[in-house]
């Protein structure tokens, strides 16, 4: 039973995650020349293979993410670490790779 | 959300200027907060142990530069009271005096985490609020103790040799967020820094300087004005050793 719920927990979490690296990538949208495709949300592609950004451009995404969560939930993280290079698929790929790795993280920290 | 100060690289000024300062309990740090908020900016500043001054456009925070938690707090107090970050003067940190046969490894790990670390997590922390703005003025802190490759400071210079490195790669890495990084290197001045230091000591070290006499808190201020002035903005990466080494 309780596992049941600790997964609706999560996706709830996982819903809001993309919401929040949404608004990010539109706020870096406007500075892109070729942007993420938000309309295509978790599946919109980052960075790497079939990705749309820059490896600065992803820097800025992260930073911006890493301090929305940050606001919103009052816990810090640094996403760019070993743990994120040591994934065999990226956490940087598309925004539901993110919003899940982000997901992993939090559940860790707490 | 914070005001918009255009992306010419010029801050507002229409409002005052928000200053960052670490190590402002004494010594340099204290002076240089007072110097700033003589200016008009709004000074933010931090040390392990309160600051025993107050004034109404100063804020402490008591944190050790570190820790990383602590330095993150630091910064969402900044973010959140004042919405932007101008400058960052990185004035914390320690020496260590004595012969490399006897340093302990302790003492290693302490003057680096101060003076590396905790230059490298403001400047990481900071940097990431003033690119907003695209703008923003990094000083870091070295000292004549490198170029002079004093004996019996080899930790210590050798942090602060780090440090001079930092500021160069910095300086490259945050040009395009309209940051300027760049580091001063004072002489010796009396504070409780050198307070440990023998007279001979210091004597044969100002001998070794073009100009061989103490430096001022003034000295270093005078430096620092540069580097924060908006007109520098095309000077970032370098280093100002002062008393001419
Ligand atoms: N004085 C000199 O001759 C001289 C020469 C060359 C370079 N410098 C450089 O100038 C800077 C300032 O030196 P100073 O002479 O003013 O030294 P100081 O009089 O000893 O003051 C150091 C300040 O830094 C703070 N501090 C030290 N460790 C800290 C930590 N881990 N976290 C937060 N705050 C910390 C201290 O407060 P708490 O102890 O309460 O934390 C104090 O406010 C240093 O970077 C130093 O290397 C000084």
């Amino acid at each position: 039973m309780l596992g049941d719920r600790e997964k609706i927990m999560a996706t709830e979490l996982y819903n809001k995650l993309i919401e929040l690296i949404i608004v990010q990538a539109e706020e870096l949208n406007e500075g892109l020349k070729i942007q993420i495709d938000v309309a295509a949300g978790e599946n919109a592609a980052l960075f790497g293979e079939g990705g749309v950004l820059k490896s600065i451009e992803l820097v800025n995404l992260i930073v911006a993410v890493e301090q929305a969560v940050e606001d919103e939930f009052n816990v810090f993280l640094t996403l760019a670490d070993e743990k994120a290079m040591s994934q065999k698929k990226s956490p940087f790929r598309t925004i539901g790779a993110l919003a899940a790795y982000i997901e992993k993280r939090m559940q860790e920290e707490s | 959300m914070t005001t918009s100060f255009g992306n010419d690289g010029i801050t507002s000024h229409n409002s005052a200027p928000v200053t960052l300062i670490t190590g402002t309990s004494r010594g340099i740090g204290r002076f240089l907060a007072n110097h700033y908020l003589e200016q008009g900016h709004k000074v933010i500043g931090c040390s392990r142990k309160p600051a025993d001054w107050i004034h109404p456009n100063y804020e402490h925070h008591i944190a050790d530069v570190a820790q990383e938690s602590d330095v993150k707090q630091v910064l969402k107090a900044v973010r959140t009271n004042h919405g932007r970050l101008d400058n960052l003067i990185n004035n914390a940190g320690i020496a260590a005096m004595n012969h490399f046969l006897l340093t302990p490894t302790s003492v290693v790990e302490k003057v680096f985490n101060t003076n590396v670390v905790g230059t490298f997590l403001f400047c990481r922390e900071s940097a990431r609020l003033m690119k907003k703005n695209n703008f923003g003025r990094i000083v870091n802190f070295s000292t004549v103790a490198v170029p002079l490759k004093l004996e019996g400071e080899a930790v210590y210079a050798a942090s602060k040799a780090a440090v001079i490195c930092l500021t160069q790669v910095a300086a490259r890495e945050f040009a395009e967020f309209g940051i300027t990084v760049n580091a001063v290197g004072p002489t010796p001045i009396k504070t409780d820094l050198i307070a440990g230091v023998s007279e001979e000591k210091i004597e044969a070290l100002l001998n070794r300087q073009a100009i061989p006499r103490f430096g001022t808190f003034e000295d270093v201020a005078n430096v620092i004005d540069f580097f924060l002035k908006k007109e520098s903005s095309f000077i970032t990466g370098q280093v100002v050793m002062l008393g001419g080494v």
